[in-house]
């Protein structure tokens, strides 16, 4: 008998289809995490996979901090359309009424937007599990992350209390108030995203490709200006052609300048760059600096 | 330092022509290993080699590499790479469990995921988590120091979770001169003690990882060697397709998708074998036969699909298949079976209670199972083995399991998924072990159950009452024999058949073999339920006063009996009452530690959580309290 060998790509997909798998069979209430960036993008399509001809059978959430890109709420909507499935908008009230924003509340502004806002959503719906498109290559932290994570019912995370995971074998039983976080392209390198995304034509938002954009400098970081909310203390939008290696905040993300305007373009970028990905991410030097910290207290 | 460029660097073609890059990286295969040794082995320089080499640093990474070097580094002038996974001391200081990480890099035509795990004892259950999922194994030996007590452990560890491909990396040859000598009294070392534990085959590399010889091309430092480096070994060893695929089609249903009434189909990871439309299966353990219909995907309809793969599969006919069941080739259906004699490796602070009900998950299906005592330990380092009625954190043992039902299956050595488990305490809902059915008891198919003429129904129609078990659980001096002994004098009067078990009665036979370890506890409450269990047969009414401080005993007792007639009584007396009282002198005894594991003083009472009745003995007397029982044995 002739056998077929597997690519690493057709093993990935395999294994995290078998994760999204486990956990609805497994789970009471569980749902997306989805943030409209190309990790999230893989994510979604994977579960569309799984499940077919059935949509997923769960939510998709935004954890929205209302400071995202346009385009990135254009294609949050329209994915969600496309995936027949439901999409859950959720916006901390108390942030939104003391109009935290990156410009004046710093860290506090992804604390509670982000930190604040997840646990929020989770509670208000009672999930009990959480999908998210974290991978184990981003950062040494995550090197020893576990696919399913648990955390108590104050969505804290105890390092100490990860149970073994072995072969294809996930332990999902929890206590009532417990939930989990479940990691399913833990295994994908940000390489093999982008060869993921080229292979199987996934929509990914446009930001990632170069384009004039008008832009101003700051503290060595090109950012956007994205609507007129940007604060311009004097200063002129100059049109610059830039891309984006990583989506959040549009004030908080940095552009880098780029000619790129296909995926082949883009890849062949990311792999001629000789720094890492979260270099030209503006908050994140103090997010992975303190990760495990971030953790415990129940930030993804 | 005698760094080349590294060679896996491809920024030509890259720049040069994307599309074939991509097109290349497409067809790359994958490839998972553990690499087995101690930081002393220069297992982190390795690995930091391998990420080095293949390029998977970056500039901005490198740079702080090579500051942290200069400041902390144990190299001198020159990079430390084991500075770049090392993250130990730190996560010590943390507080964070010392784990498995995964690492990844790639190179030309394969993608490889590392799993890196400490080599000390105290972590044999990382070391085996990481080998779990691994293809390969790399073990490191120090060449100045030849085979090590560790080597033996890894070699042993590695061929228990079953890895086919061992690579055995001699390293740090830079500082023995590159001896051939040296390298070679290691294979023949290597080799002897390979088939004493049934390793086949082994491929022995003479390498630096600190000067990166025989890593990704032969080395000028060993003319003598001219076997495979490294690198270009990992890419070329044979991957698992064709062993995989080569034997009978089975797939584990993981869940079964029905988003309308005209669509019914089956979703897994296929565990072995080939699977195309047309093909007859059987479904177990049902047994039921049908054939494929379709291979579903969102891509359209698949005329092949492989072992690896998550597919979605509908048959041609209506019948009974759920999740946890396996689909077969019909020809070559699996084995069913109940009760198996496994290898576990303990993975738990909390001991192994031979007796405890656990959850065991194989595949997607969980299952109920009951572990006996260890026929015998395995001595990791030695390989001996050793008896023991019990199985700590980090002891591998080989012992018999029952399940409560029957599965399919197939011995680990065939299949890691259809013969992998995992075993879940019910309250705390750790995983406390992993193990691997070695082969299937016969047991269960000799001793055939006797039906007998006379049922229970019968011994309790004659009596003219409902049997029931009244299991008064609570601290020892809480007043549990006095209530039992009234509760059975009232339903004597009352023309009811009783019989009252006593703790310290049945220790003095039936038990007497039994101590008062946690495990000896978990066993005397078993034989006591069995026991319960027949009496209830037989139509009694059962009344039994035992302290049975754990909650997954008590709960075990009451999955034995039918339906209703488990009356959980917790006679609920705070510990200072109790040992105020101290009728038998024992509570003194304790806290002078003469006597050891007493209920409430050194070993835990777990309090149940949905008693049928709560007796409160400071706010009732005992009188009022066999009231209160008999008013809901006999409404």
């Amino acid at each position: 008998m002739d056998s077929k060998t597997l690519t690493h790509l057709q093993r990935l997909e395999a294994e995290s289809i078998h994760i999204l798998r486990e956990v609805v069979a497994e789970a009471e209430n569980p749902v997306m995490l989805y943030s409209v960036g190309k990790d999230s993008a893989v994510m979604l399509h994977l579960a569309k996979k799984a499940f077919y001809p059935a949509p997923p059978p769960f939510p998709l959430l935004h954890v929205d901090t209302t400071w995202k890109f346009r385009d990135m709420y254009a294609l949050r909507d329209k994915a969600a359309k496309d995936a027949g499935m439901e999409l859950l908008v959720y916006q901390n009230p108390e942030a939104k009424e003391r109009g935290i924003n990156p410009f004046d509340h710093g860290g506090l502004h992804t604390d509670m937007w982000k930190t604040e806002g997840l646990k929020q959503a989770l509670d208000k719906y009672g999930f009990d599990v959480a999908f998210g498109g974290a991978r184990r290559d981003e950062e040494k932290a995550r090197a020893k992350e576990r696919v399913f994570s648990f955390r108590s019912a104050n969505h804290r995370w105890d390092p100490k209390n990860q149970r073994p995971e072995l072969w294809r074998l996930y332990n999902a039983r929890k206590a009532k108030g417990e939930s989990v976080r479940v990691f399913p392209i833990s295994n994908w390198t940000e390489l093999d995203i982008w060869q993921y995304i080229h292979l199987e034509g996934i929509e990914i938002v446009p930001l990632y490709f170069s384009e004039p954009r008008p832009t101003v400098v700051r503290d060595g970081l090109i950012l956007m200006v994205d609507d007129d909310r940007f604060p311009l203390n004097g200063e002129e939008p100059v049109m610059r052609s830039v891309r984006f290696r990583t989506l959040g905040c549009y004030p908080l993300t940095g552009a880098v300048e780029s000619e790129a305007k296909t995926l082949p373009e883009v890849i062949q970028e990311m792999l001629l760059t000789t720094t890492s990905e979260r270099q030209g991410r503006a908050i994140d030097h103090d997010q992975a600096a303190s990760m495990e910290k971030k953790k415990q207290e129940g930030y993804f | 330092m005698n760094t080349q460029e590294p060679i896996y660097k491809t920024d030509a073609l890259i720049a040069e022509n994307i599309e074939q890059y991509l097109e290349t990286h497409q067809h790359k295969t994958m490839l998972r290993f553990i690499t087995c040794g101690s930081v002393d082995d220069g297992k982190s320089t390795l690995i930091g080699r391998l990420l080095y080499d293949s390029k998977m640093i970056f500039e901005d990474q490198l740079a702080t590499l090579e500051a942290d070097s200069k400041r902390s580094g144990t190299q001198g002038e020159e990079i430390d790479f084991a500075l770049l996974v090392d993250g130990l001391a730190a996560e010590r200081e943390q507080g964070i469990t010392i784990d498995v990480a995964y690492r990844f890099f790639t190179t030309e035509k394969r993608k490889f995921i590392v799993a890196d795990t400490p080599g000390h004892e105290q972590y044999t259950r990382n070391m085996v988590t990481g080998a779990s999922t691994a293809d390969l194994a790399v073990i490191l030996i120090d060449a100045r120091k030849g085979i090590l007590t560790q080597t033996r452990r890894h070699s042993y560890l590695v061929k228990l979770l079953g890895i086919r491909h061992v690579v055995l990396a001699v390293n740090k040859m830079d500082l023995v001169d590159y001896s051939q000598e040296v390298f070679d009294k290691i294979v023949a070392d290597y080799t002897a003690f390979a088939a004493e534990i049934g390793i086949e085959e082994f491929t022995p590399i003479p390498i630096s990882g600190f000067k990166g010889d025989n890593i990704t091309g032969p080395s000028g430092n060993t003319p003598w060697y001219d076997g495979v480096s490294l690198l270009p070994h990992l890419e070329e060893v044979e991957v698992e397709d064709s062993r995989e695929q080569a034997g009978p089609f089975r797939m584990q249903v993981q869940w079964v998708n029905r988003p309308n009434l005209d669509f019914r189909g089956f979703a897994g990871l296929i565990a072995s074998g080939q699977v195309r439309p047309g093909d007859e299966i059987r479904v177990l353990p049902s047994g039921k036969t049908s054939k494929i219909a379709r291979i579903v995907s969102l891509e359209g309809d698949r005329d092949l699909a492989v072992a690896g793969e998550s597919v979605t599969l509908t048959l041609t006919d209506e019948i009974d298949c759920s999740r946890g069941q396996v689909i077969t080739a019909a020809q070559a259906p699996l084995e069913v079976a109940d009760q198996f004699e496994s290898t576990l490796v303990w993975m738990d602070e909390h001991e192994l209670l031979p007796g405890r009900a656990y959850w065991l998950k194989i595949g997607t299906q969980t299952v109920s199972a009951t572990v006996q005592a260890p026929k015998y330990e395995v001595n990791v380092n030695t390989q001996e083995h050793l008896a023991s009625k019990t199985l700590d954190l980090n002891a591998i043992g080989v012992a018999n399991i029952t399940l409560d039902r029957e599965i399919p299956f197939a011995p680990y050595a065939e299949n890691r998924d259809l013969g992998g488990f995992i075993l879940i305490d019910k309250i705390t809902n750790h995983t406390v072990a992993a193990g691997m059915i070695n082969f299937a008891l016969r047991r269960a198919q000799n001793i055939h159950w006797q039906a007998t003429d006379i049922g229970r129904e019968h011994h309790a129609h004659m009596k003219h009452q409902k049997p029931a078990v009244v299991w008064l659980t609570g601290l020892s001096g809480s007043g549990k024999s006095t209530i039992a002994n009234i509760v059975e004098k009232k339903l004597a009067r009352m023309n009811r058949h009783t019989f009252l078990l006593d703790g310290d009665n049945v220790r003095h036979g039936l038990n007497k073999d039994l101590g008062f370890t946690e495990a000896d506890r978990v066993e005397n409450i078993r034989r006591v339920g069995e026991v319960a269990k027949l009496m209830t047969d037989a139509g009694l009414i059962v009344i039994t006063a035992f302290i049975s401080p754990f909650r997954s005993e008590r709960d075990m007792v009451r999955s034995m009996m039918q339906p209703g007639e488990f009356v959980e009584v917790f006679v609920d007396t705070p510990l200072e009452v109790a040992e105020g009282r101290d009728v038998k002198g024992l509570y003194a005894k304790a806290r002078s530690g003469q006597l050891k594991n007493f209920t409430g003083i050194d070993s835990p009472y777990e309090h149940p959580e949905a008693p049928e009745l709560r007796i409160d003995t400071t706010e009732m007397t005992p009188e009022e309290a066999a009231d209160l029982i008999i008013a809901r044995l006999i409404p």
